[in-house]
């Protein structure tokens, strides 16, 4: 019973050590400000149901939709495969559910198959589209390095997760006919029912059962792997594509976050309110936007974390298409580069990096100072550059929103910073003086005249 | 044509049905004044009862929001909100998707809480009450229009049908760019750009914009925005197309045919 064992120990192991990276990612999205999840339950779900489930949005372009699709259904479904993996490791059986399920299991094996095949296809076509056809979202700048191999080393666990498939299933079909007591019959199944006997018909019985046995451990080690890789990876998007779309602001893609202190103050500065109501009187006014992780919402991050960084957004922005530097999903990308970097010194209690002025024994989010800010990451070129069109947020199929953070720190800029373009300056003045965008020799009304 | 002004209406006892809010571009932007004029030959046809703020209305703040400076926005958002209570304002209309944006979704946090349409829904509203009757014969005929959604507008507002519900109404030939929708590209104008200086790259959005309006063959671009029209109309003049090829305003088109 060396294999229940071994197999316990090594599942026991990775879940650990998985455990521990996906509450490091629960943290640093916990970097964030909070922000209270409001809206309707109905309508969250809804999202969650036609965007996340069903992949509505990715339907904008269909090729990739539909072979995203393949994988996706693929992935899904295996999961019951996989749970046969789990009870025979533990219980040192072999394909126990081939036993209590008949027929049904040899449908859905035999369809698991026929998915894997479209898997195999899709992803054999993403790798040609990232490598050879290098469509143009797929070579942006800042998928250089290690973006690029992320997306490709996932591909290729895909492409031996796949191998392990079919080695376990081709290789167990053979079997059954040598060994039936020890291999349960599992119907024909649709792709190792021939591709079995085609491949591995005639080898002898150890070579047969040392391939059905590479075939079972090489898939469940590639999933084992793949759990433990994706929190470093764009791939989180299959665990947190759920939980983004179903908090993704209800809120009309119109409003801006209200800033209440500064309407406070201004309702003060008006009159409108008591000064006794005014809750910055006398007291420092605080800073204002965000320059780092710590000032944007938590939700934010959770986005940046749910990037899989497949650039419809840049490939829809117009600022990138015609050159500028900005592209949204370099926003996200460096926002959860930044809370990575913040995360990882806190989780060492790097503390040359607390902040004197704020004191402490550990490094926390609180007293956190490293002389970076998100300004380290992104230019102030690119934020700049945004039109608030919208059309990042419009692209995405998981419903991030990178227009928030272009627009919080284009708000640290002006208001805590006092900078900005030059160019805003007269138009500011102008509409703080004389109430118009331009500053006009003319009354507002002139125009009647002329009718 | 009289322009009625709110104050004035008010001092005759008088409440109009709805507020045009003509915004700083509709009432100091040579071009935009045109849409405003049109857009007013649209409201008397009707016989809307409306009025203007005239020099009571203050630029909504928009631009300055969007640029970061929240500050010159809740002042200039609270004036305005102060002057509609005072007049307890509950319908706007505008020919600005900035100006209808910044009162229909920006303004509600602040306490200014009212119903504002585009002057496109509420051109498409007189249409299907059968109160604005076009002119036979109209110079529409066998001539190409495209049409530029704006994003404020549509994208963030997903208002794409009712303006071209409007060119149906005036049987032109719409032609649709192949970024349209849902999928429009932005003249480059939102987010305060109109403001200042393209940063650093190949082209700039408008001149992208206007040479897929070119690869229609469309004579005329239909627009709904200010600032698109502005945008679109220096992309036109950039590649020297100004004798082939217009802006209008879909207010404009409207009112050229009553």
């Amino acid at each position: 019973m060396l294999q229940p064992l071994l197999f316990m120990v090594i599942v026991a192991v990775a879940s650990l050590t998985a455990f521990r990276s996906f509450r490091r990612i629960y943290r640093n999205i916990h970097l964030g400000k909070p922000e209270a999840i409001v809206g309707d339950v109905t309508t969250r779900l809804k999202n969650v149901l036609l965007v996340a489930f069903g992949q509505k949005k990715m339907f904008k372009q269909w090729l990739p939709a539909v072979l995203h699709l393949f994988i996706y259904v693929a992935f899904v479904i295996t999961q019951i495969e996989l749970g046969g993996i789990f009870i025979d490791g533990i219980t040192g059986n072999h394909r126990v559910l081939a036993s209590y399920l008949g027929g049904i299991y040899t449908v859905i094996i035999g369809f698991i198959e026929v998915l894997s095949v479209l898997a195999l296809v899709a992803t054999i076509t993403f790798l040609a589209r990232r490598n050879l056809l290098k469509i143009p979202r797929f070579i942006k700048p800042e998928l250089d390095g290690w973006p690029r191999l992320d997306a490709n080393l996932i591909l290729f666990g895909e492409i031996i997760l796949i191998v392990g498939i079919f080695c376990m299933n081709g290789a167990d079909v053979v079997l059954q006919k040598i060994q039936p007591d020890h291999y349960p019959d599992t119907g024909f199944l649709a792709i190792s029912g021939w591709l079995g006997p085609f491949l591995f018909g005639g080898l002898s019985e150890g070579t047969l059962v040392a391939i059905e046995r590479f075939g079972w451990w090489l898939h469940l080690l590639t999933v084992l792997a793949f759990v433990n890789y994706l929190p470093y990876s764009k791939h989180l998007h299959i665990m947190l594509a759920f939980p983004n779309v179903y908090l993704s602001r209800l809120k009309p893609r119109g409003e801006m976050d209200n800033m209440p202190v500064i309407m406070n103050e201004v309702k003060s500065m008006m009159g409108l309110v008591e000064e006794s109501e005014n809750t910055t009187d006398g007291a420092e006014m605080p800073e204002f936007g965000a320059k780092d992780v710590f000032d944007l919402s938590w939700k934010t991050i959770l986005e940046a974390y749910t990037c899989t960084e497949c650039g419809r957004c840049t490939e829809a922005c117009p600022a990138n298409i015609t050159g500028k530097k900005l592209s949204p999903r370099k926003i996200m990308m460096d926002i959860r580069d930044r809370a990575e970097e913040i995360g990882q010194r806190i989780e060492v209690n790097h503390t040359p990096f607390i902040n004197p002025e704020k004191g402490g024994d550990t490094l926390t989010a609180e007293n956190y100072a490293d002389g970076k800010s998100l300004f380290d990451y992104i230019s102030r070129e690119e934020i700049h550059a945004c039109t608030t069109c919208n059309a990042c947020v419009e692209a995405c199929p998981v419903m991030i929103n990178p227009v928030v953070p272009i627009l919080e720190l284009r708000r640290y800029e002006i208001l805590t910073e006092a900078a900005g373009p030059h160019e805003w300056v007269p138009m500011f003045t102008s509409v703080e003086n004389s109430g118009a965008v331009w500053q006009m020799p003319v009354a507002r009304d002139a125009w009647t005249q002329e009718v | 044509m009289q322009i009625p002004v709110l104050a004035e209406l008010v001092a005759e006892g008088k409440s109009p049905e709805i507020l045009f809010w003509v915004g700083c571009a509709g009432s100091f932007d040579n071009r935009a004044q045109k849409v405003t004029r049109a857009f007013c030959k649209i409201l008397h046809e009707a016989g809307i009862s409306y009025a203007i703020l005239g020099n009571e209305e203050h630029c909504t703040g928009e631009a300055a929001r969007r640029a970061g400076n929240e500050f010159v926005f809740q002042m200039a958002a609270l004036q305005n909100i102060q002057v509609l209570e005072g007049y307890d304002i509950k319908k706007i209309v505008t020919a600005c998707p900035h100006c209808f944006n910044t009162l229909k979704n920006d303004y509600p946090a602040l306490g200014g809480h009212y119903e504002v349409l585009h002057h496109t829904q509420l051109i498409q509203q007189l249409f299907l009450q059968g109160r604005l009757r076009l002119k036979e014969g109209g110079s529409f005929k066998g001539k190409r229009i495209t049409y530029h959604d704006s994003c404020y507008l549509g994208r963030v507002n997903g208002v794409y049908e009712i303006p071209r519900a409007i060119l149906a109404e005036l049987d032109a030939e719409l032609v649709e760019m192949k970024r349209s929708k849902s999928n429009g590209l932005c003249c480059g104008a939102g987010g305060a750009q109109m403001f200042k200086e393209d940063e650093p790259g190949d082209k700039r959005i408008n001149i992208e914009r206007t040479e897929e309006v070119l690869s229609t063959n469309a004579h005329m671009i239909a627009a709904n925005c200010p600032f698109c029209i502005t945008m679109l109309q220096d992309g036109i003049k950039f590649k020297e197309k100004q004798d082939d090829v217009i802006v209008k305003d879909l207010a404009e088109l409207v009112a050229e045919r009553l």
